[in-house]
């Protein structure tokens, strides 16, 4: 994963380089790589002719497209009120005694980060997480151990 | 709990033939059709409640030769997670009904617009619509349509947010006028849905607006989904008539020591259990997307109002001040109030910013802030105070 170059350039033939091609490129780099670093988004503006300004601009609005380095698996435990009733924080506790991370950290091997999102949509099946796009939901800690435990094979 | 509530089956029911109405609309005429619609009474499912029917005709008597069609998935309101069942249980409908606006309207491109969130959902997706677009092309209409992801960004549910976020920009509200129905995307006329109002147009071709119309009251027409969830005897999606009162939907959804229910998600309105004969859900009363969050006596108000305090504040896209900084003084304010750092008075001070938002905000987000923070100050002060 050394040089984004030639995968950016694929991504524009595949998307465009207009404008509105910049969403779908900037989420696949982050699916491909994790993140979106400074080479990265300057070889998204070369492509699209824009300058990287405007491409930090855009990707910086969202948080999905990290422009900070973020694990393989990004573990985000919904933090509204109705999962926020259904005990999140024993959620939490347990991803951070099996992981040694907290919310906004990322695992020393790169593996991992946790974070805290809004509403997932989960309410009725709280408490809810999401791991890259895959949700999981009825949480309890004995239970996310044994997701996380098989992230950790992957 | 005895169930009382008249439930409707329209929106999962199993066995609509869409490519059979999609022919009956066509032999109909686009604007019989669009007179149904505007018959019917239909307004926007996503909590708006703009009349469907007029946003169609709006497109539709547009002299532009290039239109879209965009399905607003992008459910983000707390406690709201109906567009994803339908989604994932009737997806077909929402599709038939993208393509059903296209016709009707002159549109040859849609877009769907899937909040990351629910990209799980996207293989299942991808299937149905290039079932759609091969079957619509026999029936001789020239229609695609493509999904576009959002990624994790509460205000691009507002539709003009939505439209810079497919334009490949920050999702920042543009001011209305100009709407999306004159200047959409690519700045051109565009058709927003939400989820749920496609396949409501749907159900219009395929019951008429005369039957419709025997569904709801006169202001709130029709059967709504309803997302529910927190202290309840059930929890999940069910397909209801608006025009009920809270009381009623307590009863059928209560845990029997309900306090408060929050109607219309972390931007609707907090009823107290005083309020619960006399409001009525619709649009005559409290209105709402199909967020619908109970709250027994067990439940701090202060938490949860910090807790949709926290929310606005990080999902304020920070474009215009009263928001930006509306949100962040409201969330210290009452945390300051909480540990007794500012006087109780100090909530009326608040309340006259909440005021001010809703006023000088630019979009929906920064006007809304105000509906959950003063109907839970007014009614739960002193859970606020002490």
């Amino acid at each position: 994963m050394s040089n984004s170059e030639e995968f950016i350039s694929q991504l524009a033939d595949k998307h465009g380089r207009r404008r509105e091609s910049l969403m779908p490129i900037l989420q696949e780099v982050v699916d491909e790589y994790y993140f979106l670093n400074e080479e990265r988004m300057v070889n998204i503006a070369k492509e699209l002719d824009i300058s990287t300004a405007e491409v930090y601009g855009t990707a910086s609005f969202y948080s999905f497209l990290s422009t900070e380095e973020q694990g393989k698996h990004v573990i985000r435990v919904c933090q509204t009120i109705i999962c926020d009733m259904k005990r999140k924080e024993d959620i939490i506790e347990a991803i951070t005694e099996l992981i040694g991370i907290k919310p906004g950290e990322t695992t020393h091997d790169g593996k991992f980060s946790l974070e805290y999102t809004n509403c997932l949509g989960w309410c009725h099946e709280g408490p809810a997480m999401l791991i890259n796009d895959e949700p999981y939901t009825k949480l309890t800690p004995e239970k996310v151990k044994d997701i996380l435990v098989s992230y950790m094979k992957k | 709990m005895a169930t009382q509530l008249k439930r409707t089956d329209l929106v999962f029911k199993e066995d609509m033939d869409c490519n059979a109405l999609m022919h009956k609309v066509m032999k109909m005429g686009k604007d019989e059709f669009i007179n149904q619609m505007m018959d019917s009474g239909l307004k926007g499912r996503g909590g708006a409640g703009f009349p469907t029917g007029l946003k169609w005709k709006i497109v539709k008597d547009s002299p532009e030769a290039v239109k879209y069609v965009v399905c607003n998935a992008d459910e983000g309101e707390p406690g709201t997670f109906k567009d994803k069942e339908i989604l994932d249980k009737a997806c077909e409908k929402v599709i038939w009904g993208m393509a059903l606006a296209a016709y009707i309207v002159g549109a040859k491109e849609g877009y769907i617009y899937l909040r990351g969130e629910y990209k799980y959902l996207s293989t299942k997706l991808k299937i149905a619509i290039d079932k759609m677009e091969q079957q619509i092309k026999a029936l001789g209409i020239n229609f695609t349509l493509d999904l576009v992801y959002g990624s994790g960004a509460y205000v691009c549910g507002e539709e003009t947010s939505l439209l810079q976020s497919m334009e490949g920009r920050r999702g920042e509200p543009t001011n209305k006028p100009p709407y999306p129905g004159d200047i959409g995307y690519l700045g051109k006329p565009t058709i927003v849905n939400n989820v749920e109002t496609f396949v409501n147009a749907m159900i219009i071709a395929e019951i008429g607006a005369q039957e419709y119309k025997k569904l709801g009251t006169k202001a709130s027409q029709g059967s709504k989904l309803f997302s529910v969830s927190g202290d309840c005897c059930k929890e999940g999606v069910f397909e209801l008539e608006m025009g009920m009162t809270v009381q009623q939907f307590v009863d059928e959804f209560g845990d029997g020591d309900t306090k408060a229910v929050q109607v219309g998600g972390a931007s609707g309105f907090c009823v107290p259990r005083k309020e619960f004969a006399k409001t009525i859900i619709g649009f005559e009363g409290v209105p709402t997307g199909g967020s619908m969050k109970v709250f027994n006596s067990s439940r701090s108000m202060y938490n949860i109002l910090e807790n949709y305090l926290i929310f606005f504040e990080e999902e304020s896209c920070g474009q215009c001040t009263p928001c930006r900084v509306g949100t962040q003084q409201l969330l210290k304010g009452v945390q300051a109030v909480k540990r007794k750092e500012k006087p109780k008075t100090y909530l009326d001070d608040l309340l006259r910013l909440a005021y001010t938002m809703k006023y000088a905000s630019k979009c929906g987000l920064g006007r809304s802030v105000g509906n959950a923070f003063r109907s839970i100050i007014e009614n739960f002060r002193e859970e606020i105070v002490y």
